[in-house]
Formats: structure tokens, sequence, C-alpha cells
């Protein structure tokens, strides 16, 4: 369990208010606004949010691989005791691969479409460990085993795209276990994949962590993903995390409206066919004219007049953290609800509606 | 599994689509044939929703386009309505298709880019009428507002504009304004975000009801397909391995296929008991060369001799439940 309050000292990586802006003519893309975090040795912490909140930029500037050159990045990032932030380039390719490691959404375009996999596979192994080109075979041959590809030998010599989408994030896993490293980011590395490929990936990315004692951070848009895979869960909306909990805590009791009806609008195997879903009115806030007070305001179906006015503080309460002022299951949250949804505000029509099917009891 | 047989039709008069057989080939290099769609055989009735779901490359998509004539299948026969599409000619076909209308999976591609919204909701109508620019514009504008686009704002805007989700709704807009019977939905929330995906499921359920229309809703999510659906067919390369009502097939899904799909669907549950044994699963083999008998059979745990010798056939499980395996994890009643 990591707690964002105070820096545990088994933490491999310990990210504090980080901040990635974007300058675009005279105001800042807030991409990432003040996020801090712990990831803890063999433990895997799931970023769920929607497109456009942010999840890329922040595993992007963790690694320190934001490239825009409009980009401006403050905060820390320790790693194991050793501040990242303000390193260059040249220092950080030595915890790239070896210490910290990247998978990728796109396993189409994250390979080099004209070089074949063995020498992807061998060529940052070279260069980060000192051995000859049959020893680097030999270990590119013992990393496809690693990832269960069938064949290995053969498959060196294959390029890209003469591999299925799962055999490329495969490989993608592969170069990114090649040096060991402690702590693996991947970002959303099944949205591609269709959901057998994705269950047998998400299978194998558990199962190294496992025998290695890996830190992960798994990004994704998808809560059915993260709620079998994680230890921690963070919830992102506009820049910041809104909510962070154990991922039993989370699911067992929601306290920010937002993942509340990011929860609500999912579909469910387990509910009959033609169940209404209680969709989120309106959109994602612009990043470059984020509203004053909560950024969720306009889509919430709690919303009071401080909403818009002040924003909300990230407070936690048995190492569960939210940022609300009406956090879901208060007193005070119900009441709002009640007065909205007889005031007949648009947001909380699905609220209104999943209340009167769950007969009041809204969870 | 791959299965074939028409004993999953219902003989009634209702029948909005009726497939029988529907087989379509593309040539390969050399002689070789790519069997994308193998004979399959479904129906769907009038004001129904009917889900097609299986991973890619299973010929969900080609069953789709097959449907409107897009390119007119191998072999088979598709009735719309009681009137068989496969033997109208070039003419016949293209006045039919303002009955039966598609939504695609990428709502910014398919949009074309340099038209405005106003343009692109309104080109069906250059060509079937109203052309009279008023008419056109009262009747697109109409239609825009029952989206939830605003028509004002919309008559000038270009596709850039506007979201992947108000793109989506756009592409609806289109397929309305011809009136359809049936809309061929291909994917239409794969590419949205999750909030923005319950939006448009929510407003295709609103205009299904309000227009009468009978959907076929092409996806590769369980979920998604289960919510939207009255029936929900199971595709594997190319053929049909399980239909059924839909809240019926997920209480019990009779064939190998339908469970690993359903095994490897994560449920937002986090007490959802997850079969972690998987690293490597087959992969799905080539529809050039589609493995003999039961297509799923490579990869299927209880395949045997005659899953490799002989095809299975649609059989009943239960009421309206019809599976194509000789080995389904249901016992059928007889």
């Amino acid at each position: 369990m990591s707690s964002s309050a105070a820096s545990d000292s088994r933490a491999l990586l310990s990210v504090r208010e980080l901040r990635t802006h974007f300058n675009v003519g005279d105001h800042a893309v807030k991409a990432v606004d003040g996020v801090s975090f712990d990831v803890q040795e063999g433990k895997t912490l799931g970023i769920v949010g929607e497109s456009g909140c942010g999840k890329t930029v922040l595993s992007r500037s963790i690694m320190g691989i934001t490239t825009a050159s409009n980009a401006s990045t403050s905060g820390s990032v320790t790693y194991c005791g050793t501040e990242l932030a303000g390193k260059s380039k040249r220092e950080l390719r030595k915890f790239w691969g070896e210490e910290m490691a990247m998978v990728f959404q796109d396993p189409m375009t994250s390979l080099n479409p004209v070089v074949r996999i063995g020498r992807q596979l061998t060529e940052h192994l070279r260069a980060h460990k000192d051995l000859s080109k049959s020893e680097a075979n030999d270990l590119a041959v013992q990393l496809l085993t690693w990832v269960r590809i069938p064949e290995p030998k053969e498959r060196l010599s294959n390029f890209p795209h003469q591999m299925s989408g799962g055999m490329r994030q495969r490989v993608c896993i592969a170069i990114a276990l090649a040096c060991s490293p402690n702590l693996l980011f991947a970002d959303e590395p099944t949205t591609a994949l269709d959901v057998t490929v994705q269950h047998q990936i998400l299978n194998l990315l558990a199962q190294q962590q496992q025998e290695r004692q890996m830190g992960m951070v798994l990004v994704t848009h998808d809560l059915g993903v993260v709620a079998t895979r994680t230890d921690d869960i963070a919830v992102m909306y506009a820049g910041k995390f809104v909510e962070k909990a154990s991922t039993s805590a989370l699911f067992s009791g929601m306290r920010h409206p937002y993942t509340q009806s990011l929860f609500w609008s999912i579909p469910k195997t387990s509910e009959p066919k033609h169940t209404r879903l209680s969709a989120i009115v309106g959109r994602p806030p612009n990043l470059a004219a984020l509203p004053p007070g909560c950024s969720f305001a306009d889509r919430c179906p709690y919303v009071q007049p401080i909403c818009r006015e002040v924003e909300p503080e990230l407070q936690t309460i048995d190492s569960h953290s939210f940022a609300c002022h009406l956090p879901v299951g208060s007193s005070d949250a119900e009441a709002a609800l009640s007065a909205n949804i007889s005031a007949g505000l648009p947001q909380s029509k699905g609220a209104a509606a999943r209340r009167e099917a769950h007969q009041g009891t809204l969870t | 599994m791959a299965g074939s047989g028409t004993a999953h039709l219902r003989d009634e008069d209702d029948m909005m689509i009726r497939v029988e057989n529907l087989t379509v080939q593309f040539p390969a290099k050399g002689s070789n044939v790519v069997h994308a769609v193998s004979g399959i055989s479904f129906d769907v009735r009038c004001g129904e929703t009917l889900g097609l779901v299986g991973e890619s490359g299973c010929g969900k998509s080609t069953t789709g386009k097959a449907l409107l004539q897009l390119p007119p299948p191998t072999g088979g026969s598709v009735q719309l309505d009681g009137e068989e599409l496969t033997q109208l000619s070039r003419p016949e076909m293209t006045a039919r298709r303002t009955d039966i209308q598609m939504i695609f999976q990428d709502p910014i591609s398919s949009l074309n880019p340099r038209r405005t919204i106003g343009k692109i909701v309104a080109e069906p109508l250059d060509v079937w009428g109203p052309t009279a620019r008023d008419e056109q514009w009262a009747l697109v504008a109409s239609i825009l507002d029952a989206v939830g686009i605003d028509p004002e704002d919309a008559k000038y805007k270009r596709p850039h504009e506007y979201s992947g989700g108000q793109c989506q709704r756009i592409s609806i807009a289109r397929a309305l304004v011809m009136e359809p019977k049936v809309i061929i939905c291909d994917e239409p929330v794969s590419a949205l975000d999750v909030s923005v995906q319950a939006q448009i499921l929510n407003m295709l359920e609103d205009l299904k009801a309000k227009h009468g229309l009978t959907l076929v809703f092409i996806a590769h999510d369980l979920a998604v397909v289960k919510n939207i659906s009255d029936r929900v067919a199971v595709m594997y390369l190319g053929k049909m391995c399980e239909i059924s009502d839909s809240d019926d097939l997920y209480a019990k899904p009779a064939h190998p296929y339908t469970q690993l799909l359903m095994d490897s669907h994560p449920e937002p549950n986090p007490d959802a008991v997850i079969d972690d044994t998987v690293i490597l699963g087959g992969e799905i083999p080539s529809p050039i060369f589609p493995p003999s008998g039961c297509r799923f059979r490579t990869r299927c745990e209880s395949a045997d001799d005659r899953c490799a010798n002989e095809e299975p056939k649609m059989s009943m499980i239960s009421d309206g439940h019809y599976v194509a395996c000789h080995h389904p994890l249901v016992e059928p009643v007889s």
C-alpha cells in the first residue's frame, strides 16, 4: 500500500508534485498538474483515466522522454533515492532499460518496421552490457522464450510485419525486460489487442513481474483491466489524481464522483441486456483553460456551488485519497445529489435512474 | 468452431433480415482463396438487435458489408424484408441501400475532412431527395438535433472541429437521414472512451425505439454487445459458433470459444477469478488454409478426431439457443 503523504523508505519510485505543462501560445496546457505517488518493489500501480487526462504524458515525464520542445516539467522523481528530474538524456540513458523500462501502447508502430526482430532485441543489450554478438543472440533467444514466442531462433530473422499484433507486443515486452529492469511502465499495453490476446499478455506481465519482483505501473483506460491486476489504483482526471486507494478499497467504496461515474458508464456482462448505462454528460475540460474549482464540476451529479469556486485538495483517510468536497458516501453528498435530482440537473439524470432502479442505494 | 447449418433460423413472417449460407471469398496470392465468411446463416426480426462478436479476422465486418452487397457475396442468400438482394441488378441494389445504412468504426476517418457537417449529412439527400436546399436543411437540422449536435453550429463546421464522440453522432445522423429500416453498426464505439461510449450506446437504444430500427451490431467487446443486443451470434474464422438470446448466452455459454472469450473479458470486479495460467494461447489460423472439420479445433481443449473430420452443425441447446459443437459445454435438451 503506498501513501502519497509520506515517502516510504522502501519505495522503488517516488514522484512528488510532478507537473508537465506544454506552452501553447500564451497559455499552458496542464497535461500533468501536481501528481504524487510511490511504487513499491513487486507491486503494481494502475493509473486509470480517459483519453486526454494526461496519463501517457505522466509516464513519459517520469521516464524523461517528453520530447516536445514546448514542454516544461517540474517536481521530483526519485528512483531508489536518486533524483532523476533535471538529469540530462545522457545520464538518464543509464537508467533506461537497466533500471526502468517501458512498454508502449501500439505494438505496430513501436517496433522499427525495417529492422529484424533479432537486431531490435540485441541492439540495446549490447549497448548496456558488454556482450559479443553471439552472446547477445543467445540472450535474445532466451528473452523470446521467456515471453513464450514459439520457435524463438527462427523468429529472430523476422521483420515486425511478419508477426501478429500479440506476438509483436510480446517482442516489445521482451525488449523492455532485456536488461532486467526493476520498474516497468506499461502504457496501455493491450489496448490494440483482442480480448483473448489481452488476457495472455496481462498474464505474461504478471508472471514476469512476480518472478523478477519488479515494480509495475499499468496505465489504462479500462477499469476492468486494473480490477484484477493491480495492488493500488490511481484515477486521473484533467492532469490530476482525483482518487487513489488500494484496489480492494477503491472497488468496495469509491469516494470520488468521477470514479463512480466512470464505473457506472461501463457495460457489464453481469447485468441483463438493455441495462441503461449512466453516461457521463459532456466532455473532459480543455486542459489549456481549466475552470476554477473542481475540473469535474460540470459533469458531476453531486455538484454544488462550492465545487465551482474552490479547488478540492487531495485528502487521505485510512490510506484512501480523494479530492472532493462532497465525497461519495458522505451525507452531504447524498443531500447534494437529492437536491440536484429534484432540480432536474442534466448530469444527475443517470444517477436518478440508477437510484430508482436500485431502490435508493447507489452502489 | 465453426459450424454450418440452418437449424437456428426462425420461420416467422416478421424477419427483417434473413441470411442463408452466406459465403464471401477473396482471391489471394497464386490460386489461393481467403475464406473470409464460409456459409453462415442468421436472421434478425423487425426491431431486434443482433450482436455479432468475435476476434479480429473472424469475418464479422465482412458479414456486415456483405449484407449491403459490398462486395456482393460469393454465395448464399441475403433477404431484406422478404426481398432477395443477391439477385438485384446494380441500380436496383443502389436504390435498396437507402433502407440499409452503415456506421463505421473510426468516426473521424469516415467523414470527409474537407466538407462541412451540413453537406456531409445532406449528401444522401442530393441523390434520393428532397433536393430543394431549404427542405434538405430542415430534415438535416432535425436529425442533427436528434443525435445531440447543435445544427446551426454544425452547418459550416468541419469534422476536425468535433471530438470522436461527436463525429460518431454525425455518422449516425448521416445514416439516419435516409430513414433506413436497418443500420449495420461496425464497431461504432470501440474507438471511444467509456464515458462517451455509454452516451452513444444509450442514444442508439433511443433512436432504435423512436425510428423502429433493426440493428446489426458488430463489436469485439462482450459487455457492449450484451448490453445492446437482443440476440448474440459468436463468430470464429468465418463460421458461426453459437447464437442465442444474449442473457441466455452469457449465463450458459455452450461453445468452448464463447467460454474462452468470456474468460478473457476483464470485468471491473476485483473479486473476479482470473485464469492466470493462459500465457500462450493459440492464434487464429490463416483463413486461406482453415483447419478441417471444426475450425476452432486447433485452439480447443476438448477437440478430438471427430472435430477434425466432421464439421459440427448448428443444433439446439434450449429454446432459441443454438450451438455448432460436437462437445458443447451445456447438454442439449433432446
